[in-house]
Parts: C-alpha cells; sequence; structure tokens
C-alpha cells in the first residue's frame, strides 16, 4: 500500500511531500533523528451487569507524535489537531531539544518491510452492533446457568481499530491497521448466606469477530470465571513461607514477563539500572529454561495474539528475539535508540500506547520453550507444595530484581496429588535467581488466552504470556496459614 | 476559549435532546502537559503538548449510550452525539438509569484554588534546573548513590467543562506541579532504587530539590543489603506512603458500585463497628489546594465532606447517583469519569484522621515487627477481604528500625486489619487524592525464608 492508499491521504490529505516537511521542521535546531507517528483510534465497548446491557460507549482519537533525538536527547511534542499549521507547530517544539544548524531530511521514503499478520478483511470493530452485543449477553446467560450459586455477573466486550502511519527522517515509512478485541467475564458465587467468591475469565486478540463464535466463545470464559468462583468457596487459607510451586500452562507464563522479561528491555540495562545489567552470556536460569519473546506469532485463521505487530511503533518488522537459551542470558529488547546507543540493531521492540507517548522497549508475546515432561508426573514428584493454575497481575522492581504475581485458582499438592483449592496469595521471588529453580519443565506448552496489558511509566500496551507446566523447588507463597 | 468549551458543551447535550434523547450530559475538557526527565546531569526527555477531548451521555427512556472524540469541530462533536444515541438503542432498559436528582446538582461555593498562575509563569530552563538539582543532591549524598534512574519535572494546566440537559454547567480550572527523582544506591553485590516526589498546584509549594532529591537519596541507601526474614506474625507499621496505598483498597471497598453487587466486605455493614475505635475515615472534596477538590463531581453534583468511618463505625459508603438509586440512599458526590461512559466512584480527598503521636513513638512501641515503606503488587480481595502484597521495609529490633527487609510477603484480611489497627502516627500530609498517617497493626502474617 502506498500512502495514497492509507487513510491519513484519504481523510487529512498529508502526502508524502507533507511528511518530509515536518521532517524538516522536526531538525530544524539539529539533532540526530526524527520521526512521526500518526494515529487514529476507533474504539467500541459494550458491558452487561445484572443481566441488564448497561453500557454502550464509542470514541474516536487521533493525533500525530513527533520525536526529535539528539544524542541521548529526546524532544516530544503531539497535537490531536492534523491541520499543517498545528503539526509543524509541534515539530518546532520537538526541536527545542537541540541546538544547532538543522540536519537534513533524506528525501524520499523506503517502505519497511513488514509482517501480514492480521490481514482479515473486516475487523470485529466494524461488525454490527447487534452482533457484539449477543456476546456479552450469551455469556452472561452461560455463567448463571453453571451453578445456581452464581448470583452476580459482568460481562465486557471491547474492541477497536487503530490506523497508523510512521515516518522517519532517515526514509523509512510504514503503515498499520491494527486490529484488537478482547472480551472478559467476572463472576460471584456464594452458598446460601455465605461469602462471596469472584472468578474472572477473558481472552481475545488480533482476531475476526468468528473467533468469539467459533473459536473461544462467551460460553468458555463465562463457565471458566462461574468455575473458578465456586472452586474458591471451599478454598482454604494459602500457606506462608516457602515451597515447591508447580505452575500450570498458560497465563502463569506472567512470571517470565516479570522475573525476567522487563529486566531485560534495554532502556534499564543501558543505564545499568537492571538486575540484569551486564549479564549477558551468563547463567540466570535453569539449563531447562529457553525464553522467548515474539511478535510475529499468529493464531486462528486470519489473526495474531494479542501482542503480535506487523511493524512495532517506530515503524520497525517485529521478530522473534531468543531472551534466554538454555538458562544462558542471550540478549535485551531494543528499541531504535537504545540500538543506536548500544551499537547494535532494534529489535523490533519499540512501542508506546498511544501517540501522546515515547516509545520505549517492550515486550510482545513472551514465552518458555516446551520442555520433555509429561505435566502429570511432575505434580507427582511433589511431595507437599502449591499448583498455581490462574493468576492476577504481577509486578517487579528492575533494580533488586524482586518480582510478585497474584495466583488467583491454586491447590494445595499433597503426596503427588492435588487436594484442596487455596485463597488467593502473592508469590515473590528474585528475577536472576528464581529460575534457577526450575527442575522440570513440562511439554505442554500454552499460550494464554489473550488477557494481558502491561505498565511501564505509565504507558499500558497488550502483551501475550506463554509457558508449559514449570516445577520451581523454592518460591516464597504469601499465604497466612503456617 | 473557555466560554466556547462551555457553549460546546450546552450544544451537544442539546443537540442530544433535538435528536430524541430525554436527558444527556457532556464533558469537555482540555490540557497542556510538560515534562522533562532529567539523567545524569543531562536532560534526557522533554515533552510538551496540549490535548482536548469531549464526552457525551446519552439516555433514551432508561437505555444510555455514551461516546468520546478528540475531534472537537462541528462535524466531530455530531458525530460523536450521534453515535451515543445508537449506542443506547442497543442496550436494555435500566430502572435505575438517569441523571442525578435535580436537587443534588450544584457547586461548593468558596473557591477551592485548584488553579494558581505561578504554574503557567514557570520557564522551561527553571524546571530543568530543578529537576538537575535534585538529582545532583541525591548524587551527592552517599558514595554509594553511583546511578540514578532519573530526576522528572512535570506540570499540568487543565480546564474541564460539564453540562447536561437539566440545566446544570459548571467549569473548574485547575494546574499542578510536581518534582520527582529516583537515586540508584549500589554497594557489594546489592543494587536498590527508591524515589522521592513532591508535587503542589502552586509552586511555591512543591518541596525544594535539596530536600526531594536528600529524602530520596536516604530511602535508596537504607534498602542497601536487605536480609529475608523468617516466616512469622508480628505487628507492622505501614509508613505514610504504604498506608496510603492500603487505604486506597479500603475505597474499593465502600465505593457503591461494590456494595450494591455484594461485592465488598462490606456491604450491609452500614451502622456497625467494623474497625478499631482509633480509626475515622473522611471523604472530603472541599478541601482548598488539594488534589482531590473540585467544586462539583463528575455529574454535577455538589461537592462534600463524608464521614466514612468514624471511631471503628462504618457511617457511609461513597456514591454517585446510580449507586446510591440502587441502594436507596442520595449521592455522596463522589461520581468519577473520564470523558464518557457511566459514571463510577472516586474519591476525594480520602483520609485517615491524624493520631496525636509521632511515627517514632509507633516504632518505639514496638519488640519486633515490620516497618513497610514498599508494597510490591499489594493485592485486596475486595469480596473477601483478603490481603497479600509482596514488601520491602525495616526490621524494627526492641523498637529501633534495625536492618532493611526485602523479598518477603505479608497477608492477612482487610476486616481484620481493621480491628487490629492499634495505633495511628500524627504525620497525615496530603500528597495525593487518598492521604494516611503511618498505621500499626497489631497482627500480620510475613513470609519469608
Amino acid at each position: 500500500m502506498g500512502l495514497s492508499a492509507s487513510l491519513f491521504a484519504a481523510k487529512f490529505g498529508i502526502t508524502e511531500r507533507d511528511l518530509e516537511g515536518y521532517l524538516s521542521e522536526a531538525l530544524s535546531a539539529g539533532g540526530d533523528y526524527a520521526d512521526l507517528y500518526f494515529e487514529y483510534l476507533s474504539t467500541s465497548s459494550i458491558g452487561i451487569d445484572e443481566g441488564i446491557v448497561k453500557s454502550a460507549n464509542e470514541s474516536v482519537t487521533l493525533g500525530v507524535g513527533i520525536r526529535v533525538i539528539a544524542g541521548e536527547r529526546t524532544g516530544y511534542a503531539y497535537s490531536d489537531d492534523l491541520s499543517p499549521e498545528k503539526i509543524r507547530k509541534a515539530a518546532r517544539v520537538a526541536a527545542l531539544i537541540a541546538h544547532g544548524p538543522a540536519s537534513i531530511v533524506k528525501t524520499g521514503f523506503t517502505q519497511a518491510l513488514k509482517h501480514n499478520l492480521y490481514p482479515m478483511v473486516t475487523s470485529p470493530h466494524e461488525a454490527s452492533l447487534a452482533e457484539r452485543v449477543d456476546l456479552v449477553k450469551r455469556a452472561d446467560a452461560a455463567a448463571r446457568a453453571y451453578d445456581h450459586r452464581v448470583f452476580q455477573v459482568i460481562a465486557n466486550y471491547a474492541d477497536s481499530v487503530r490506523e497508523v502511519l510512521m515516518a522517519s527522517s532517515d526514509g523509512r515509512l510504514s503503515f498499520d491497521r491494527q486490529p484488537m478485541a478482547r472480551m472478559g467475564v467476572a463472576a460471584l458465587a456464594r452458598e446460601t448466606d455465605g461469602v462471596p467468591q469472584q472468578g474472572y475469565s477473558g481472552g481475545g486478540g488480533r482476531v475476526r469477530l468468528d473467533f468469539f463464535l467459533n473459536e473461544k466463545t462467551p460460553e468458555h470464559f463465562a463457565k471458566d470465571a462461574a468455575r473458578q468462583a465456586i472452586v474458591q468457596l471451599s478454598a482454604v487459607d494459602a500457606p506462608a513461607g516457602e515451597s515447591v510451586v508447580v505452575l500450570g500452562p498458560g497465563w502463569p507464563g506472567i512470571l517470565l514477563h516479570e522475573a525476567v522479561g522487563h529486566g531485560l528491555e534495554a532502556d534499564f540495562n543501558r543505564k545499568g539500572v537492571s538486575a540484569f545489567s551486564g549479564r549477558i552470556g551468563q547463567q540466570v536460569a535453569s539449563p531447562l529454561c529457553t525464553v522467548i519473546d515474539d511478535g510475529t506469532i499468529a493464531q486462528f485463521g486470519g489473526g495474531s495474539r494479542r501482542g503480535s505487530l506487523n511493524v512495532d511503533d517506530e515503524g520497525v518488522p517485529t521478530q522473534k528475539n531468543v531472551l534466554i537459551e538454555n538458562g544462558v542470558l542471550r540478549g535485551y529488547l531494543q528499541d531504535t535508540l537504545s540500538a543506536r546507543l548500544l551499537k547494535s540493531a532494534s529489535t523490533g521492540s519499540g512501542r508506546r500506547e498511544s501517540y501522546q507517548h515515547i516509545p520505549m522497549p517492550r515486550m510482545t508475546n513472551t514465552y518458555m520453550l516446551a520442555g520433555q515432561s509429561d505435566p502429570e508426573d511432575i505434580i507427582r514428584s511433589v511431595s507437599k507444595g502449591v499448583y498455581c493454575a490462574t493468576f492476577g497481575g504481577g509486578q517487579v522492581d528492575i533494580t533488586s530484581g524482586n518480582f510478585v504475581f497474584q495466583a488467583t485458582e491454586s491447590y494445595l499438592i499433597e503426596n503427588g496429588k492435588l487436594t484442596r483449592p487455596v485463597k488467593g496469595a502473592t508469590l515473590i521471588g528474585n528475577g536472576p535467581e528464581a529460575l534457577k529453580y526450575v527442575s522440570m519443565v513440562g511439554h505442554d506448552l500454552k499460550l494464554d488466552e489473550g488477557v494481558g496489558t502491561c505498565g511501564k511509566e505509565g504507558q499500558s500496551v497488550p502483551v501475550g504470556v506463554g509457558i508449559p507446566t514449570v516445577k520451581i523447588d523454592k518460591m516464597t507463597v504469601g499465604g497466612t496459614a503456617a | 476559549m473557555s466560554e466556547n468549551l462551555q457553549e460546546m458543551a450546552i450544544a451537544a447535550s442539546r443537540r442530544a435532546m433535538e435528536l430524541g434523547a430525554t436527558g444527556a450530559e457532556c464533558t469537555i475538557s482540555e490540557g497542556e502537559e510538560f515534562s522533562v526527565n532529567i539523567r545524569m546531569r543531562e536532560v534526557e526527555n522533554l515533552k510538551q503538548a496540549g490535548s482536548r477531548g469531549a464526552g457525551i451521555r446519552v439516555l433514551v427512556g432508561n437505555l444510555t449510550g455514551s461516546s468520546r472524540t478528540s475531534d472537537l469541530t462541528a462535524q466531530g462533536i455530531e458525530t460523536m452525539v450521534r453515535g451515543a444515541l445508537d449506542l443506547a438503542r442497543i442496550t436494555t432498559p435500566d430502572p435505575h438509569a438517569g441523571l442525578p436528582d435535580p436537587s443534588d446538582l450544584g457547586r461548593f461555593s468558596i473557591d477551592l484554588k485548584l488553579y494558581d498562575d505561578s504554574v503557567a509563569g514557570i520557564e522551561t530552563e527553571w524546571k530543568i534546573g530543578q529537576a538537575t538539582r535534585a538529582e545532583e543532591v541525591a548524587l551527592a549524598a552517599d558514595p554509594r548513590i553511583t546511578n540514578s534512574e532519573g530526576a522528572s519535572f512535570d506540570s499540568y494546566l487543565g480546564s474541564r467543562v460539564f453540562a447536561n440537559s437539566l440545566g446544570f454547567t459548571g467549569e473548574y480550572r485547575t494546574s499542578s506541579c510536581g518534582l520527582s527523582v529516583v537515586p540508584v544506591a549500589k554497594q557489594d553485590g546489592s543494587m536498590e532504587r527508591d524515589y522521592w516526589s513532591s508535587s503542589a498546584r502552586q509552586v511555591s509549594r512543591v518541596e525544594s530539590p535539596e530536600e526531594v532529591g536528600r529524602r530520596a537519596a536516604e530511602r535508596a541507601l537504607r534498602r542497601l543489603n536487605p536480609r529475608k526474614v523468617p516466616t512469622q506474625k508480628v505487628p507492622v507499621i505501614f509508613e505514610s506512603r504504604t498506608a496510603r496505598n492500603l487505604l486506597g483498597d479500603l475505597f474499593d471497598a465502600v465505593d457503591g458500585g461494590a456494595i450494591y453487587r455484594h461485592a465488598s466486605f462490606l456491604a450491609g455493614k452500614l451502622g456497625e463497628k467494623i474497625a478499631s475505635e482509633t480509626l475515622t475515615i473522611i471523604d472530603d472534596a472541599t478541601m482548598p489546594g488539594l488534589f482531590g477538590s473540585s467544586p462539583f463531581d463528575d455529574e454535577g453534583v455538589t461537592s462534600r465532606r463524608t464521614v466514612v468511618i468514624e471511631r471503628g463505625v462504618l457511617k457511609s459508603y461513597l456514591l454517585n447517583a446510580y449507586t446510591a438509586r440502587k441502594l436507596g440512599l442520595k449521592t455522596t458526590g463522589n461520581a468519577s469519569r473520564g470523558l464518557a461512559g457511566a459514571a463510577g466512584v472516586g474519591p476525594g480527598n480520602f483520609y485517615v484522621e491524624a493520631g496525636s503521636r509521632s511515627e517514632l513513638d509507633l516504632i518505639a512501641g514496638v519488640r519486633q515487627g515490620f516497618y513497610v515503606t514498599e508494597l510490591i503488587g499489594a493485592s485486596a480481595n475486595t469480596v473477601t477481604g483478603d490481603y497479600s502484597s509482596g514488601a520491602a521495609g525495616l526490621w524494627i529490633e526492641n523498637g529501633e528500625l534495625a536492618y532493611p527487609v526485602s523479598e518477603i510477603t505479608i497477608a492477612g484480611n482487610l476486616k481484620q486489619m481493621l480491628m487490629n489497627v492499634e495505633q495511628i502516627a500524627s504525620n497525615l500530609e496530603f500528597r495525593s487524592s487518598i492521604a494516611s498517617p503511618a498505621l500499626l497493626i497489631g497482627e500480620m502474617t510475613i513470609s519469608g525464608q
């Protein structure tokens, strides 16, 4: 596709000459590099609560972000008005970071090669409202039908299409049209007059609407949320202290995101503030662990994972990056700025929340490769421990390396068997140490269902995680039971 | 400009009514943000921009729809209004949907000092100087501070306009600015960071770079070479910063939305003793110059002061018009939303009333205990009250802060934790819309070695 076929040409009359002009304005006081990020984002969301479709929202936001880099300094400005005067004004504000004679912008653009991970003709956002509202109604009905103890259900469905145009002073031009859809169900259950418990399930991706009709239906998420709430009704207090921990496959991969992923983002390492700084080539995990960050994973006929992108938010094609290979730290996640300063190449990891934000190195889909063990053998090998099936969120202090994640559905393992469910608890470990205790890795790698959103320095981006069943010989479980 | 935004909001509501709405409410905001980051004495990022946005929520009988746009042209607004009306038609009737009762609409009449010209007047060079100085002070504080994640100075000027079809129109301007720094301390194999920040609605109330740099450095240094203590049950003191986090969890439990869904452990407890007698918690959106203040809430309801917990007794939930109607109560003026959508419930200045003893006194009264300076991934289950969080801080031995502790968790249940609030310190400071002095909780479970 050429610029003339893009939404930005059609709706706002933007030409390649205009882009060169804005970039020249941005470099009018010097600087090594400038880029433009045009964004047009349409979203819609529908919610059901108490069996009533109480909310239906939509939004349109558009704007352009302009960045000028001079050495390690970044100047940034944005405008939500795409008139030439306002864009030029923003370019001059971004240019304030540099002090010198104007730098030259390369004439003529080359379109970056990119993947075609979500070639859908119609995104869910363009489907009829009636079809989409049906999804939350079905979820509500299915969660209530699962068990008579379910008494409250909230189901939400949200989708969006983000059109982006990126142009840089070194002549890179990229476009992308990025669809996204997701649904989530929360259920509350209680015994007659008992204490309520909750369950949550959700998923999606850069998928067509038929993903929710054929692949992961509203009933699938609803039953899972209701099941979790029911399980919690008989949960006992979680243990307190160090324990053997077995992570189930899928979303528990958030362990990798927190324990190693953030610590390997190049900005932290360039600055020497990560617990992983300067440790490339060192053993930071058990030899059973190989951890990948891959922004190119497709799924379900004509769609991709939630964390996948054709190009990152700097216009660089995403790729598959090996972070840890057989326990040895291999590489960092680079954006163009870190790559330039570390004399390395971008790994397609430059991401941002919107045109109002400066890009930085981020994860896409982070997962551990499958191992050899039978998941059942892994559980059988534990005489006393905790099995974590589902998690809430997680967080990391990248400098000390300490990370946490919240187990929301877990079970005691007693003599090689899952016995009683336990209440939610936070687990804590130290990034460069925790994975050294991985002693078994299952052959059942599973990616999560598409619910992850990662926050860093106030910016949220969609991500994916995945992990096979994994046994960790030592981790601290934050329960209350002696 | 502002006149125009008010007129635009009134016109959008009126247009929705012309097109068949039976009620409408429109919010418009505009703002200018500035931030500069300094790292290792050099400017790292400098960001400056302004943006605007509008949102509308319409009622068609008991149906509601809403829509938001950053395109404030006449055509953009028309598309927004029509979009909201189309969306309303796919919802199902909700007998409790509606605008607030007209008699609740209004504004707090005293000047709340939410905007100060001083913020608009500061020069970029001065802001860069403040951040540079704060980092310099932190780096110079001790030879073990060899690195920094940077210092920043941010400022924001904004304006918020709200109009509804009941004839309410209101507007207020806000300003804020703040300074923060994140030094990194290193010794032997241990590396730790911490931060200090200070922000205010007027420039003169922001702490000096010397103060911000010094406190950040102190905090990072005292975390070096932490130990992991054994698993045990001990008294826990939440310092002011972490107590605020705990209070945020409590806010979620008195939010009317959680109450009417029975999704809070405090549902049905109005009038009951739910906490220690030492504890009084207030929500007050009418305190001049603070971040949780505003003349009216996001539905146009007059701001006020509400006693939430009085000497341990639950006196009030916090409500917007919808949750109040669901519970057969009156709104407390706590409606909160972005630009569009049904309003949620948000805090005014939600705070724990200060006690009379100093924080040092609290520490002095503990033989063995944990002083929490950082919560990581704090997770309270609002439904059950179960609480479990990663934590770092200092171990208390014989009434003194003895050594740093990290990679542990603290756990309990908010129901018991509230009953076990034994002491409240006097150090109440309003650094954000949620504020608390240090709190001593009689017993929690520490998970460590």
